[in-house]
């Protein structure tokens, strides 16, 4: 329910967002803040779904230091996300999941400078609550009585397992491949599945609803989260000022206790 | 009509009457049907009234398509009242008869049958019988949609008696046709109607249908009997001045040969149509002259010695029945009458058009 | 029932062939208020479909056709979606025939429930199966703990997520189709002493067979273009749960070219069964 209320919800907050911020202008330090004068105008911030709880709290902290500015934000798979930037879709920043999302923008020639990794995010097994299957590895999950979800090689959640999973020779025949992590998780959330390999960050933001268990072989698929200025955004001041926030000390202690791993 | 003092329903002595004999109660909204039937084997009975009288209503509920509010239906001594539709020996002529489209004639009479238990092979030979007695044996291949309007009312009525049912209605059998079909077909039904040994009631607006097709008439007015009776009671003793208006007709039967019509009884009638054989012949009571003397010189054809045996007043009109040569009715004014110094038992002179007469094939 | 009766059957019906032949002759006379949108309709619903034709990979199609990945989701999705259709008649039909013949209080709220799939997102679908009839769903608790069945990841999972979707079509259809025909054709079935249930099969469904067959295939189209509530509920796997629509949308993630050459035989194998069923019911009505 959650992952399907998601985007209604974060549309919502965004609005919210953009209405509270005009009426507290004078609060807020500029610790991220750039030099050159006043910052203002909209800024449209494509990010990868498991981005979704820290840049809404980024993107609040931003338009409170700078107020007159707005972030909207675009959650969703990096792959589609990446296609629709690539299909012309109006964007200033986009923060991906995968390196390899990302070249599909930069292949297009659609950024605007190097892209920068900003966080990593590890693997880990979203069991039941109080793991009641006593999940302790990677290898635990090829238990054919295990009901495992995995995503869909195409999505990075899947690719990053998978790589796990050839890395450790195991084999691994989930009941489904899902299409995107937050699916996956919800599979687990709903007591479908017994287990899910998802990322940290997901397994956090589920709060007690899933239990998390880190395994070792994690360490050989950590994923690269970069983030770009796109070529045809319309604000470059303040979407550069957006992602050096999402770079600074401030920022990254934000994506930590989300459970991200600092690049 | 009265309401005669009937035998209890639990009444173990009661004769068990073969036959019909009903109280129908019907309570729609503010709308009460209240009619009481009886009729026996081989009576065949019409409802007659106007639109919205509840003629359809009383024969749905004797078909169970329409529930008892009170009131009681009896059947050859077996209570109906509860059962359903598909459980009564019923069969049913439907308005626009209702023949299944996707059936062959020879199908849809052979659908009673096999409702019946009848395997498809038995179902199809008693079918096929049927519609030889009907005269249809060559369209029992054919999809209604091929059938012209008295063909599909015959194959209504076959497959409404295929059902061997010991009460037959018939809802307006003869409504949907035209004119022309309308008098062979009038006349074809009669035959079965005559052939039909069980209790058939029809429904019907048409004053002429009702008088052609059946013994008994019961004219119903908002729900309720205003009169029953033979066609000729209450065409000579209308009781209102709907039924007067309605029923107002002078039917016989006799042999025509040419444009004289032999009526039973030895009266001759002149007619304008140019028939032989069995016939019915009829004229409104409002096309009658009377006259005290022999009429000379009149352009009418058919006169009548008659004496005045009833006179009757509707509104601003009398209706005089008269006996003798020619038992008949006649619309009058009141003024007419007063001239004619009419009483019980004066004797008068009758006369009427021939263009004013109809004669039908019987 | 032979070729020569359906032939002039098709002169007589004014339901079916009738009209259209007049329409076709008099096609020149077409009022301008309504040729023009019309055109515009029709040319809105080809132009993306054009579009993907054109800019299909041609040259890689052969690769794809013949990928067995392809051939398993392809034939997932025929036999889901039939399967679908047929759950959706078994169910549906009966439920059409209460909705239209049948008076009962709070008919007017069975009727907007029953259509409630049609305006509910289908990922919102799926979730609700999920609760449903999950593992550990309000009545899919009881039949893993009684029978040891759970649906969710089955091939069964898929006919039903689809069936759920599909259903209202049909639904609709044939309430719409009961609703126009005359019930007093089932009346004189039960005077000649059929029950309701014969009077139901033997005279109405026969007389209500081609919104029925409209309905079934409005049913099957939509089953086979089903993807919100069957990767929901379903989830997706190849050969058991992956049907084309999933196997398009996760393909558009890193091919698109794949995902449109898929596309493009679920296009055609749709319009292959769509059109030859068309033809056939159009010549036996």
């Amino acid at each position: 329910m959650m992952q399907v209320t998601g985007a209604g919800a974060a549309a919502l907050l965004a609005l919210t967002a953009c209405s509270s911020s005009d009426d507290d202008s004078s609060a807020g330090s500029d610790s991220a803040g750039s030099a050159s004068g006043k910052l203002s105008g909209e800024v449209t911030v494509f990010a990868a779904a498991s981005l979704k709880e820290s840049f809404e709290t980024l993107g609040k902290q931003f338009e409170k230091a700078h107020p007159g500015t707005k972030v909207t934000f675009s959650f969703g798979g990096s792959d589609a996300l990446a296609a629709s930037i690539t299909g012309g879709a109006p964007a200033d920043v986009f923060a991906s999941a995968s390196p390899k999302t990302m070249k599909i923008v930069t292949d297009a020639g659609d950024n605007a400078g190097e892209p920068a990794t900003f966080v990593r995010n590890q693997l880990e097994i979203a069991t039941l609550p109080g793991n009641p299957d006593k999940v302790a590895s990677l290898k635990d999950l090829t238990d054919s009585d295990l009901k495992v979800v995995l995503c869909d090689k195409t999505v990075p959640c899947g690719a990053a397992a998978e790589k796990a999973l050839t890395a450790s020779k195991l084999k691994l025949t989930p009941v489904s491949y899902e299409e995107d992590v937050k699916s996956a998780l919800n599979k687990v959330v709903l007591k479908e599945a017994d287990a899910a390999v998802v990322y940290k960050t997901d397994v956090k933001a589920a709060g007690d609803k899933v239990e998390g268990v880190e395994f070792p072989e994690s360490a050989d698929a950590i994923n690269d989260y970069p983030i770009t200025l796109l070529k045809e955004s319309k604000n470059t001041d303040t979407a550069k000022a957006f992602i050096a926030l999402v770079r600074s000390a401030e920022g990254q202690k934000v994506l930590t206790s989300a459970g991200f791993l600092k690049p | 009509m009265t309401d005669i003092e009937k035998p209890s329903r639990y009444d173990v002595d009661a004769p068990s009457a073969d036959g019909l004999d009903a109280r129908l109660v019907v309570q729609r909204g503010s709308f009460r049907l209240d009619v009481a039937l009886t009729a026996a084997p081989g009576d065949v009975v019409a409802l007659l009234g106007p639109n919205g009288a509840g003629k359809t209503t009383a024969l749905r509920a004797l078909a169970g398509l329409v529930p008892l509010t009170d009131g009681h239906l009896r059947l050859d001594g077996a209570e109906l009242d509860r059962t359903p539709p598909e459980s009564r020996p019923v069969g049913v002529v439907f308005q626009d008869y209702l023949l299944f489209p996707h059936l062959t004639a020879l199908d849809n009479v052979a659908f009673g049958p096999r409702c019946h238990g009848a395997g498809k092979a038995a179902a199809r030979a008693q079918a096929a019988v049927w519609l030889e007695r009907m005269g249809l044996a060559a369209h029992a291949s054919a999809k209604p949609r091929r059938l012209s309007g008295g063909q599909a009312q015959r194959v209504a009525l076959a497959r409404a008696l295929a059902t061997h049912p010991r009460l037959l209605l018939l809802d307006e059998p003869l409504a949907a046709l035209d004119a022309r079909t309308r008098l062979d077909v009038r006349a074809q039904l009669r035959h079965h109607l005559a052939d039909f040994e069980a209790v058939a009631v029809l429904v019907t607006h048409d004053p002429l249908d009702a008088m052609v097709l059946a013994d008994h008439l019961v004219v119903i007015e908002e729900g309720r009997v205003v009169q029953r009776g033979t066609p000729t009671d209450i065409a000579r003793h209308p009781r209102t001045d709907y039924i007067a208006h309605l029923v107002g007709l002078n039917l016989y039967r006799g042999e025509a040969e040419g444009h004289t019509v032999h009526v039973d009884g030895g009266s001759t009638v002149t007619t304008s149509e140019d028939l032989t054989g069995p016939v019915f012949v009829a004229f409104p009571p409002s096309a009658v002259t009377l006259h005290r003397d022999r009429p000379t010189g009149s352009s009418a054809r058919n006169f009548w010695r008659c004496e005045v045996s009833g006179l009757e007043t509707h509104g601003d009109q009398i209706r005089v029945a008269l006996g003798g040569e020619l038992p008949l009715a006649a619309d009058l004014t009141t003024v007419a009458a007063a001239e004619l110094d009419l009483h019980a038992g004066a004797e008068v002179w009758a006369t009427v058009k021939a263009t004013q007469t109809h004669a039908y094939p019987a | 029932m032979t070729s020569s009766d359906s032939g002039k059957a098709g002169t007589v019906d004014t339901l079916s062939g009738g009209p259209r032949r007049r329409a076709r002759r008099r096609g020149g006379a077409a009022p301008l208020p309504l040729l023009v949108p019309a055109l515009i309709g029709l040319a809105f619903l080809v132009l993306p479909l054009v579009a993907l034709l054109i800019r299909a990979p041609w040259h890689s199609m052969p690769d794809l056709l013949t990928s067995t990945e392809v051939w398993q989701a392809l034939r997932l999705s025929l036999v889901c979606a039939t399967a679908a259709t047929a759950v959706s008649l078994v169910i549906g039909v009966p439920l059409a025939w209460l909705l239209a013949r049948v008076e009962f209080p709070g008919r007017g709220l069975v009727r907007a429930l029953v259509t409630l799939p049609l305006v509910l997102p289908p990922v919102v679908g799926g979730v609700a199966l999920l609760m449903a009839l999950g593992r550990n769903g309000v009545v899919g608790k009881w039949l893993d703990s009684w029978f040891g069945v759970t649906l969710p990841f089955t091939t069964t999972g898929v006919v039903i997520a689809e069936a759920f979707v599909a259903m209202p079509f049909l639904v609709i259809s044939v309430e719409g189709t009961l609703r126009a025909a005359d019930p007093r054709y089932e009346e004189a079935a039960t005077t000649l002493g059929a029950s309701r249930f014969t009077a139901f099969r033997r005279v109405t469904l026969p007389l209500i067979a081609p919104g029925i067959a409209a309905g079934a295939v409005l049913a099957w189209a939509r089953a086979l273009g089903e993807f919100g509530a069957t990767i929901t509920f379903a989830g997706n796997f190849p050969g058991r749960t992956q049907t084309m629509p999933l196997a398009v949308y996760l393909a558009l993630q890193n091919d698109p070219e794949a995902a449109i050459a898929l596309s493009l035989v679920l296009l055609a194998v749709s319009i292959a069964v769509l059109a030859g069923l068309r033809d056939r019911w159009m010549t036996a009505s």
